[in-house]
Order: C-alpha cells, then sequence, then structure tokens
C-alpha cells in the first residue's frame, strides 16, 4: 500500500480548545485534537457534535471559543480556501432526482471553481472510480441507497480535495454495500492520496478502514489514538492443529503441553465454525510463535492455522467508558 | 451485465478502458466568481429547461411562444395593412399578457430554488467556495434574466417588424426603449416576488400555487378596488390602491414617467409625484426581496 501525501505538514486538522454552545446545548466543549493525512475515524453517538465540529471546520459556523486550523488555514478567517480544498458528503440525502449523476457532479464540480472541460473529464474519472458506470447516465432518483451513497461520495472527490470530510457515508446501506463503501474511503487514501475525516457512530467498521481513530461524546474528546495502538498492544493468536493416532484429541495435548509451559490458552468461543478445535492464547512476542511452533512439532501435530486475532476497537472503547462512567459517577 | 463488459467490441470510442488509477487534477480553480457565473448559466439554462428533461422543456417553451406568436401576428397586420402604427403600444404588451408572464414565474421560480431546497442540495453549494450571497445573486439574476427574456423578446418583434412597416424610426425606437426599461423593471419585480415566495414553499406544488396566488389575488383585489373607487367617483383613490399589487405597479410607473397610457380605470394613471413612489415601492420591493432571499439562507446553511 502506497500512501502518497500531498502536502507536508504532519497535521491536517488540529483544534484548540474549541467550543461551539447554542442557547440551550453546548455541542463542543473545549475539544483540542490533532490530525493527521491518512483516514480519521470521528466517532460519538448521534448528538455527540460530529456534525457541528465539521461544520466549524468547513468555516460555516463561527466558534464561540478556542481555534482551529484545517489544512494549515485558520477556520474563521481562511473559509472559503478551506472550502476550495476540502471535501464534504453529508449524512442526508442531498440528490435531485430528476437529473443523471453525470450532469449533477458536472454541476457541482464548476461549483467547486473547474473549467467545464476538466469538469466533465474529473466527472466520468471520479463516478468510474466510485464504481458507477452506464447508470451514470440515468436520473438519480431510480438509483439504489448505495449507489446514490457513490454519487454523493463522487461530488465531494471530483474537485480533487487534499481532505475529505465523509458524514456517516455507511448509513442506511446493507452489509455488502457498508464493506463497499468502506473499501472504498481506505481507497481514497492509500490510492487518491487524499486525507479522509469519516464519522460513524459504529466503531466497528472504522477499526478496518481508519488510521486514527477520534472518539468525543457530549461534545467533550474522549479519546485520540491510531488504530494500531488500540489493536495491537496484545495479539492474541489463533491456534488450530490435526488430530493423529497418538493424540487422537490434538486440541488438548496442544492445550495440556503449553499449560505445561505456563501458558495460558483459552478454546474459543462458540458459534464459530471450528470452535472448539481453536485455541486462543496471548501472544507476548516473538517467543510466543516459537514456542507454539516447537510443542506443535514435538507432539507431531500438523499445524492448520496459527494466525493474529485483533481486539476489536470497541472493546477498548467498553473499557474508558467503564472508566469515563467511573468517573462521571465519582464526579456527581 | 458484467459478462458483457470484456466481449465489448474493440471499435475505438466504444473501448472502454478499466481501471487507468487516480489521477490528481493540478490545473485552474477559477473560484467564487467562476462558481457565481456557472450557477447563473445553469439556472438561467434551467428556467427554459435547457440542460434538463424534455418534460421540462415543455411549458417555459410553450409560454415563450405564447408571448412572441402575437407580436408576430400583429406585425404581419401592420405590415399588410400599411398601418401608420403598431396596435399595441411597447409598454401595454406585458400588462396584457400579465396571465402568461404571472404562469412563468410560478412555474420557474420553485424549480429554480424549491428543488435545491426540497432536495438539500443546499448544504452542497455552500461546502464549496460561493457563499450566500453568490447563491442569491446567481437565482436572482437568472430567473430575472429568464423574465426579461420572456418579456422583451416580443417587443423586440413588434420593434423589428415595425421598422420593416417603415414606421417612424425615432418614435418607435423610443417606445421600444421605454418598454425595456418597463420590462427590465417587471422582471426584477416579479422574479424577486416568485423567489421569495418560492424560498418558503420548499414543496414545488404549494410554490407554484403561492406564487399564482399572491400575483392574481392581489392584481384582482387591487382592480375591484379600483373600479369600486371609480364607480363612486373618488378618482383620486385610484393611483393609491395601484401600489398593492406588482402588475398596477408597474402600470402606475410606466404611466407616470415612460410614456404608458394606464390600464387603471377611468385611464387615470399616477401622477408624477405619485409615480416617485410606485417607483420607490418598486424598487424597495425589490432590494426587500433581495434581503428576504438572504435571510432565508442564511438560516439553511449546512
Amino acid at each position: 500500500m502506497a500512501c502518497v501525501t500531498t502536502f507536508e505538514d504532519v497535521t491536517v486538522i488540529a483544534t484548540e480548545s474549541l467550543s461551539k454552545r447554542f442557547p440551550r446545548v453546548t455541542a463542543l466543549d473545549r475539544l483540542s485534537v490533532d490530525v493527521g493525512p491518512g483516514v480519521t475515524g470521528l466517532v460519538g453517538a448521534n448528538g455527540a457534535g460530529k456534525s457541528t465540529l465539521i461544520k466549524i471546520l468547513l468555516g460555516l459556523s463561527p466558534a464561540t471559543e478556542g481555534r482551529a486550523e484545517v489544512l494549515g488555514l485558520d477556520v474563521a478567517t481562511k473559509g472559503a480556501a478551506i472550502r476550495e480544498r476540502v471535501g464534504y458528503m453529508p449524512e442526508h440525502d442531498c440528490l435531485p432526482p430528476d437529473v443523471s449523476a453525470t450532469e449533477f457532479v458536472v454541476h457541482m464540480a464548476r461549483m467547486s471553481g473547474l473549467p467545464p472541460t476538466a469538469a466533465r473529464e474529473r466527472t466520468a474519472d471520479t463516478l468510474r472510480h466510485v464504481g458507477l458506470y452506464e447508470e451514470r447516465y440515468r436520473p438519480i432518483g431510480g438509483y439504489s441507497t448505495g449507489m446514490k451513497q457513490r454519487v454523493k461520495l463522487a461530488q465531494a472527490l471530483v474537485h480533487d480535495p487534499q481532505l475529505v470530510f465523509l458524514d456517516e457515508p455507511t448509513n442506511g446501506l446493507d452489509p455488502v454495500g457498508r464493506d463497499e463503501m468502506l473499501g472504498l474511503i481506505r481507497r481514497i487514501h492509500t490510492d487518491f492520496g487524499i486525507s479522509v475525516l469519516v464519522t460513524s457512530h459504529l466503531l466497528g467498521e472504522l477499526e478496518r478502514t481508519c488510521d486514527h481513530v477520534v472518539v468525543i461524546d457530549g461534545g467533550k474528546l474522549l479519546r485520540s489514538s491510531s488504530t494500531t495502538d488500540f489493536t495491537q498492544t496484545t495479539t492474541t493468536l489463533a491456534i488450530e492443529v490435526t488430530d493423529t493416532d497418538d493424540h487422537p484429541d490434538g486440541t488438548r495435548a496442544v492445550r495440556e503441553a503449553l499449560h505445561a509451559r505456563g501458558v495460558d490458552v483459552l478454546d474459543a468461543d462458540g458459534g464459530l465454525p471450528g470452535a472448539g478445535h481453536i485455541l486462543l492464547l496471548t501472544a507476548q512476542g516473538e517467543e510466543t510463535y516459537d514456542l507454539v511452533r516447537d510443542v506443535v512439532a514435538d507432539l507431531g501435530l500438523g499445524l492448520v492455522r496459527m494466525e493474529q486475532r485483533r481486539h476489536h476497537i470497541s472493546e477498548v472503547f467498553k473499557d474508558s467508558d467503564e472508566q469515563r462512567k467511573e468517573a462521571v459517577g465519582h464526579g456527581s | 451485465m458484467a459478462v458483457e463488459h470484456p466481449v465489448a467490441p474493440p471499435s475505438g470510442d466504444q473501448t472502454r478502458i478499466h481501471n487507468i488509477g487516480y489521477r490528481s487534477y493540478d490545473g485552474p480553480r477559477l473560484g467564487r466568481s467562476y462558481a457565481r457565473r456557472s450557477l447563473y448559466s445553469q439556472s438561467l439554462r434551467g428556467a427554459y429547461g435547457l440542460g434538463r428533461s424534455v418534460k421540462s422543456k415543455v411549458l417555459p417553451m410553450l409560454l415563450f411562444v405564447v408571448m412572441c406568436v402575437p407580436a408576430a401576428i400583429m406585425v404581419a397586420v401592420a405590415v399588410a395593412t400599411k398601418a401608420s402604427k403598431l396596435p399595441v403600444d411597447y409598454t401595454e404588451y406585458a400588462i396584457y399578457f400579465q396571465a402568461v408572464i404571472s404562469l412563468y414565474v410560478a412555474s420557474q421560480a420553485p424549480q429554480s430554488v424549491s428543488r435545491d431546497l426540497r432536495f438539500k442540495t443546499v448544504p452542497l453549494y455552500f461546502s464549496r467556495p460561493i457563499e450566500t450571497a453568490d447563491y442569491v445573486r446567481a437565482k436572482f439574476a437568472a430567473l430575472a434574466s429568464a423574465m426579461f427574456i420572456l418579456t422583451a423578446a416580443p417587443l423586440l418583434v413588434l420593434y423589428v417588424g415595425a421598422l420593416l412597416a417603415k414606421l417612424d424610426f425615432t418614435d418607435q425606437t423610443k417606445g421600444f426603449a421605454q418598454g425595456l426599461v418597463s420590462v427590465t423593471l417587471l422582471s426584477l419585480l416579479l422574479a424577486g416576488l416568485g423567489l421569495v415566495i418560492a424560498a418558503v414553499t420548499p414543496r414545488r406544488g404549494f410554490g407554484i400555487a403561492a406564487v399564482i396566488a399572491v400575483l392574481t389575488i392581489s392584481y384582482g383585489a387591487v382592480s375591484t378596488l379600483q373600479a369600486i373607487a371609480d364607480a363612486q367617483g373618488s378618482t383620486s383613490a385610484i393611483p393609491w390602491i395601484g401600489l398593492f399589487s406588482p402588475i398596477t405597479l408597474i402600470d402606475g410607473v410606466q404611466s407616470a414617467f415612460l410614456g404608458a397610457t394606464s390600464a387603471f380605470p377611468g385611464g387615470v394613471g399616477p401622477s408624477h409625484g405619485e409615480g416617485v413612489a410606485y417607483v420607490l415601492v418598486v424598487l424597495g420591493l425589490i432590494a426587500a426581496s433581495y434581503g428576504l432571499l438572504m435571510r432565508r439562507y442564511k438560516k439553511v446553511g449546512l
């Protein structure tokens, strides 16, 4: 995966005690966060302040306090310059049903300042990249939800921005459409070299897609760290072995042998295919892999599978959630 | 479908190349004023259904023809009978055809702004370099231009015809110029009112009905009151009543300053003094429409 970074700044988005208060609610509360190039997930429950943050970052809504920079430009004074370099895909429907995807995206490209010929060329390219072919000449009204999401994405990418804000791009999609959209989002960075800020209220889907995850709740920063931090501090190994005449239950034999060497082994949860034949253990480093190899070889068994199982981000957040609740509990 | 792609005939432009990788764009980015001009031309074309479905071309084109054909017939008659003057004044034409013009505003103002509001396309504009004022100006200018084309085209037909019929050049040019000033004011006024009404009624059907209602009811009410005033002999009230409907406003302005014969009962138009009030009200309404549109779009933002 070649990561193309089109700018030298390591910070794409920077906010400093950014607050936004409405008469009755505080949407953002002293939020300070730095976001680098790559795919960044912005996670939070509905009403956590995600959309408000995007609005401020686009320079469309003034912050009550604090400051923010996007691509090194101050949102308070350089809104127009930011919006020229940034793409935005809203959460809600935003497509007129009576025009074709091509016409619509060409128009939006021109609204971003692309000359007519460039607008048409970029539209054709972009629609192809998001996976719309013949249907792009038909009126949008007849599209499926997945196709509409692709058009929305295309209009955000058509002017080749340096950064795109994607607000809940997987909303309303079925599991297959969701996976395709997530793959597409990944490609926006790896293939197109465009940084992405993607919001979601689902943690699971960001795990596979994002380099970095920012969690906000009630307008406050809950956590900001890279996904590798979350998932690689402890690696779980899954092992599956064959049975032999000497060891009719190979799985048990391995478990006992490992136990004898002081390694705790768990059986994989039921419900999955192969459950009961898969052992899970915590890898402490390279030695664990060697140990497993040696143990299995000594027993004369075949090693069918030895793979890393990643922790889910949600587990990490469950912890921080609990901590937070405790903190809140202590506070009140 | 997927099976058909690989066997696409290798005949020149039919061949499609898949997956040639992403190309970044290094060309010019023309910024706000270009975007505003693009929005203007797209909206102006849209007001005649160009770049839209065949169905949406029917009504505006039909109304355009309905506006122009009578002018052509009048010209043909004038040329054939070698008349000394045209059967209709340049300034009168728009007043006679006010129903057609009202229908045009009612159908095109909502399509221009209600669609963007109803389908929530507006945030896509404002997440780009253009700002509220650019959007409002482009839409306002586009509808006013479309209205001007609709109302000025028949005047042009009359003018060209009059010259072909060898009528007095100075007279005709003066009349034509006065007519153009009048339809410019009419276009700005009706475009402003139409857009404001359409911008607060996101459902297109309601928008159409609301615009028609405002234009015809106000004209009907004002004409009726003027007729009553005329019947009761209180002729001094007639010009003041005329301030309350767009068409009578234009009628008043042109009979006070543009040498038009008033369509008011008894043919009594406003005097010069009263005419000033008419001009101020017209300009005030145009400015107010612009202000209201700005306020409306400041709110809908993202």
